[in-house]
């Protein structure tokens, strides 16, 4: 049964209406089909449809092509332009964030540098104050110290001058208390004056 | 008409399914062409579906539509140069058309469009037609140069124009009968290992058993007729871009 039927197909495939193995019921079925297909041939080189084929083409894909060119293509290629457009756009403000960004970052450091240079100049003046400060501070107590110390020299020198006098006075006293006492010689003021004056000398 | 479960041939009959007759002219209504209807309306339906959103970001379908638009777009280019895009529409419309027509013939008890000798020549002939319009449109009598081949010894030259007058011709045979015969021989070898497991089922036991094989082979040879459908197809436009540049660029 499966070889005859395998073998009538063959021979319909080659196009040769042969039929085979008489007396089975099959094979005189497949002979039959076999038979009629080959009257209208094999049918991809049946020229019977080919009119037909041709034209229902012609028109199918005529339709396809007007539709394609005019309102499918069109609507897709705008969808992919679109896209293209967007990614460049976002690019593009993208790369402007980042301009910013490095311009930003730019004025911060340029602005940190400046603040550490006024902040060092600052300090410096500070510095520098502080120092001419202390040194006019000390430059008027050292002014004020040698005025001290000038008045107490002259008030020793003061003093000294008249401890001195009052040396004199009493040296004046002992003198003529002792030539009294003593020697018991009355001398006048004058002359012991002059001779206390000479000792001193 | 007896209908016959493992004749290998049934499935490329074309019966009348509205009869129109002009004259002595048939162009009845077929189910060849109902299936070149089906073929246009299904892709055509499904790249306009695909695109209603205009994504931004594409869905899966708009994904499938986009891919294939700029594969073709590629593709031409690649070939043709850029002076080839005004022929997009045309190669995106071939390549969907052949593509979808091939892999329509795979569903079962479906008609394929593209296994008829006369559909594809048809259209390899529209292909070489374009291309010779074009030509002559575009560089006159210069499109000849086509023929004769720059740096070609005297002596040779007219044998070389002979062989390249030729292989210009063979181009809509060689085209179609490419796309026709692989597609029909395709089919027919699905259809005789189907027909295999049936009469072998029919046996019993053991036939079951051994029908097991050309299931195996069928599983098998329906993968490769998927990939044959899409590549014949790819095939067919990218020899359909190589002949536009011929006409874009000739002589060289």
């Amino acid at each position: 049964m499966f070889v005859t039927q395998a073998f009538a197909q063959d021979g319909e495939a080659t196009g040769s209406a042969q039929t085979t193995a008489p007396g089975v019921p099959g094979a005189v079925h497949q002979g039959t089909v076999a038979h009629t297909e080959h009257k209208e041939g094999f049918p991809p080189f049946n020229p019977e449809y080919f009119p037909s084929q041709i034209l229902w083409l012609a028109i199918t894909f005529g339709v396809f092509y007007w539709l394609l060119k005019n309102v499918i293509m069109p609507r897709i290629g705008g969808i992919l332009e679109n896209r293209r457009d967007r990614i460049a756009l976002d690019l593009e403000a993208a790369e402007r964030m980042r301009s910013d960004a490095d311009e930003a970052e730019a004025a911060y450091e340029q602005e940190l540098a400046e603040a550490r240079n006024r902040a060092h100049s600052i300090a410096h003046e500070a510095k520098e104050s502080a120092r001419s400060d202390a040194e006019k501070e000390r430059k008027r107590l050292d002014g004020e110290l040698d005025k001290k110390l000038e008045e107490a020299q002259a008030r020793i020198a003061g003093v000294k001058g008249s401890a001195l006098a009052e040396v004199d006075q009493i040296a004046r006293d002992v003198t003529d208390t002792i030539l009294r006492e003593v020697a018991s010689i009355e001398a006048s003021q004058d002359e012991i004056a002059n001779a206390v004056a000479q000792a001193g000398r | 008409m007896a209908y016959d479960p493992i004749d290998p041939i049934h499935q490329f009959q074309i019966f009348r399914i509205v009869p129109i007759k002009i004259g002595s002219w048939d162009f009845s209504f077929t189910n060849s062409a109902l299936f070149m209807v089906l073929t246009v309306a299904v892709t055509a339906g499904f790249l306009y579906y695909t695109t209603r959103g205009r994504g931004l970001v594409p869905s899966r379908g708009q994904s499938i539509t986009e891919l294939s638009y700029e594969f073709t777009a590629n593709m031409l280019r690649d070939a043709a140069g850029t002076a080839g895009m005004k022929f997009f529409p045309f190669v995106f419309s071939i390549f969907m058309f052949v593509l979808v027509a091939n892999l329509f013939g795979m569903m079962p008890y479906f008609f394929t469009v593209t296994s008829h000798l006369i559909v594809t020549f048809a259209l390899a002939m529209l292909v070489i037609s374009v291309v010779v319009v074009y030509g002559l449109m575009k560089h006159g009598l210069h499109f000849f140069h086509l023929f004769v081949p720059p740096g070609v010894p005297a002596a040779l030259l007219p044998l070389v124009v002979l062989i390249e007058v030729v292989s210009f011709l063979s181009r809509p045979v060689s085209l179609s009968v490419r796309l026709f015969a692989n597609m029909l021989a395709g089919h027919i070898t699905l259809k005789v290992f189907a027909g295999f497991i049936v009469s072998l089922s029919a046996l019993g036991t053991l036939g079951i058993l051994g029908s097991i094989l050309p299931l195996a082979m069928v599983v098998a040879l329906t993968a490769l007729e998927f990939l044959v459908a899409a590549l014949q197809a790819y095939v067919f436009a990218v020899l359909t871009c190589m002949y536009l540049n011929d006409a874009i660029h000739p002589g060289h």
